[in-house]
């Protein structure tokens, strides 16, 4: 097993996927000739030429338009949004067509395309690059939303992703690009819908999706450390659909909660996560559910003050103390 | 500097109707009599279907909104008359004709309009999302514009797996200023996509006119030029005017792979949708008008009735037939069952609703 960085990871699944079906086509601005803006696509267009790789004009509604009628007869497009926050000028196109066309045509058509693409804040970008859509998207029926936090599930997502026959929106995190972890080199998904536990514990459980589940990570060793509390994450992996048993199971173990997010806070994933966990598993916990999102504003440009505006590990640790007290 | 002269309309519609002067188009030369025939049945079927729903609606049996077509029946039947096995359709929310035109049933269709379970798209679409993508027609489309660039990705498809297809592409000339449009003009001209962007215009996007609508002068096909884009301008009340162009565009697309923007010159009787009163933005004379002397229905027969293809007693017993097939879909949709609270959750996900070995998704996906 080979260990290769996130970006490598998605690169692997593309590649791979390109190589295994004729009807995949990457396509996306920058994707091509630039080797990508990010560089997750870099030497696709080598291998694969103009035809599989194809290069936009800077025209998203446009383009995910045509890869939305693509894919209506058979094609499967994986199309990269630059940042997942230029889907707003596309959201015509990536809600109302991409996620009905299946439900108002009484199950006639299909539209199995990708989109996948950033959706972070923490890159000293401003509020208009830093969006994090995966509440808003997931909150259409015809859409199916997954976050992957380590490079194994970068891979296993973004294969399962291109061979799902749904819309699937990939939301990735720039700030993971270069985080390394093992990862095979063989054929193999992650289906989505299924969380994973990233370290098991008895006393708390954290529900994380995306970078939340490393600073959760960060923050479980510290509480470990300094507070000898046994922390359990469970890393959603994918936002629709929700592996709510695993959520349930957990805090049935624990009888603690902390959802934590780089959302802001109002109808977050995790305000759902919250109301599951009331619904199914009230009687089985010792406190209120506690939360971490991002300071509820505009992401802020300065660098020390976004950082700080996100959850990072030492506000997960108050909060994680203030559920366990 | 010499002003370009501005084109408004197609030459022949500067001219009181008379016989076609497109009757003799290669296009046209080669239909059969009873190619001509079943052309001018195929227009009667959607008028009186369109005439037959106003009556179910006036029944208070349609919710929503209902889009009449009466009145642009050449503009459909003209362009859908020509297309083959890999040729694709999609178009804007005024989509009954293109449905009956492809061959879907007035049965199937009425009953959507009704909202029953035996509709098109099962009671879950409505008058604005008929679909038949076994006939290549791909709706069907509520937002104004919306539909455009997937028109262009079916064209990208077909050119993607080689072959010799096009989308026709239609809008009304509400959408022209849509930013989706643009885009997709410039994605279809730059990728050299068969795609045929057919503008129906019927004078108003709505209730606005064009000239209160569009800063650009003349006509709108023309704003092709500025994505180099082949254009032409169409009389849509002859439909072998309209076979003639649009044969043209198809050939354009399937031998150069190259878009074309056809403008179809056209006009709608009734408002913008039942719900418009139509009363505030053009007078009745100016519908009498269009009625009285460039009705595209009453044109073609009368052509066809000098050609000698139809007889009077044809055209009536033509028309009685298509009356009593809308009667006898508006029965069907009166007597089809509604839909079950349990249909409501079905055709969300493919995976739902074909959960076997090949589905992988796990997890929640409907929720409480």
């Amino acid at each position: 097993m080979a260990v290769i960085s996130y970006r490598e990871a998605l690169r692997a699944a593309m590649r791979e996927e390109l190589k295994r079906d004729e009807n995949v086509v990457i396509m996306g601005e920058e994707v091509a000739q630039f080797n990508g803006a990010y560089k997750v696509t870099e030497g696709l267009l080598k291998e694969f030429g103009p035809k599989r790789i194809v290069d936009t004009p800077i025209s998203e509604a446009g383009f995910i338009g045509l890869g939305i009628g693509a894919s209506m007869l058979g094609i499967r497009p994986v199309m990269e949004l630059m940042f997942w926050s230029f889907s707003y000028v596309a959201f015509d196109q990536v809600v109302n067509n991409a996620g009905n066309i299946r439900y108002m045509s009484g199950g006639l058509i299909n539209c199995p395309i990708v989109i996948r693409g950033p959706a972070n804040g923490g890159t000293n970008v401003g509020a208009t690059h830093s969006h994090t859509p995966e509440a808003i998207l997931a909150s259409h029926p015809g859409i199916k939303v997954v976050c992957p936090a380590t490079p194994y599930d970068a891979k296993g997502l973004m294969k399962a992703a291109i061979r799902d026959n749904d819309p699937v929106y990939v939301m990735e995190n720039t700030i993971l690009y270069n985080d390394k972890g093992e990862v095979p080199d063989d054929d193999y998904i992650v289906p989505i819908g299924v969380a994973d536990i990233k370290r098991e514990g008895t006393d708390l459980t954290i529900v994380a999706h995306g970078r939340a589940v490393i600073t959760s990570l960060k923050a479980a060793e510290i509480l470990e450390k300094e507070h000898g509390v046994s922390v359990e994450v469970v890393d959603l992996r994918s936002i629709r659909p929700l592996d709510e048993e695993t959520i349930i199971a957990s805090v049935r173990k624990t009888h603690r909660a902390l959802l934590v997010e780089e959302n802001k806070p109002f109808c977050g994933v995790d305000a759902q996560i919250a109301y599951l966990i009331q619904s199914r598993a009230f009687d089985e916990l010792d406190a209120p559910i506690g939360r971490v999102s991002s300071i509820d504003a505009p992401q802020m440009y300065s660098k020390k003050m976004e950082d700080l505006q996100l959850p990072y590990p030492a506000r997960v640790v108050a909060a994680a103390l203030k559920v366990l007290a | 500097m010499a002003k370009n002269a501005v084109i408004t309309h197609p030459e022949s519609l500067k001219r009181p109707a008379g016989p076609s002067e497109y009757a003799k188009d290669p296009a046209n030369a080669s239909l059969t009599k009873a190619d001509k025939i079943a052309l001018y049945t195929k227009m009667a079927r959607v008028r009186h279907f369109e005439q037959r729903c106003i009556r179910i609606y006036q029944q208070g049996k349609i919710g929503g909104f209902l889009h009449l077509y009466v009145g642009q029946e050449a503009v459909a039947a003209g362009t859908i008359s020509l297309l083959g096995k890999f040729d694709h359709l999609i178009t804007g929310y005024r989509d009954h004709a293109h449905g009956l035109l492809v061959g879907m049933s007035m049965k199937e269709c009425m009953a959507e309009l009704t909202g029953k379970v035996t509709g098109c798209s099962k009671g879950k679409g409505g008058s604005m999302h008929y679909f038949a993508p076994d006939k290549n027609y791909w709706g069907g489309h509520g937002i104004v514009g919306g539909q455009v660039p997937l028109g262009t990705g079916l064209a990208y498809a077909v050119k993607y797996r080689g072959q010799k297809g096009s989308c026709l592409t239609f809008m009304g000339d509400g959408a022209i200023n849509q930013g989706a449009v643009h885009e997709a003009y410039n994605l279809a001209a730059l990728w050299d996509l068969p795609v045929i962007f057919v503008i129906e215009n019927n004078g108003y996007s709505m209730g606005t006119s064009q000239e209160r609508s569009t800063a650009h002068p003349g006509c709108l096909a023309k704003r092709a030029e500025g994505y180099n884009m082949t254009w032409d301008v169409v009389n849509g009340h002859d439909v072998y005017e309209v076979r003639a162009k649009t044969a043209i565009a198809l050939k354009r697309a399937h031998e150069e792979s190259k878009p074309t923007v056809l403008e179809i010159f056209t006009y709608r009787y009734f408002g913008h949708s039942m719900s418009d009163p139509d009363k505030t933005y053009r007078d009745k004379e100016e519908v009498k008008g269009y009625r009285e002397t460039k009705d595209p229905v009453f044109l073609f027969e009368k052509e066809l009735l000098d050609e000698g293809v139809l007889t009077k007693a044809l055209v009536e017993s033509i028309n009685a037939a298509a009356m009593e097939e809308a009667d006898a879909a508006a029965v069907f949709a009166d007597e089809s069952p509604e839909p079950t609270v349990a249909d409501i959750t079905k055709h969300i996900y493919w995976e739902e609703d074909n959960r076997g070995p090949k589905t992988t998704s796990r997890g929640t996906i409907i929720f409480e």
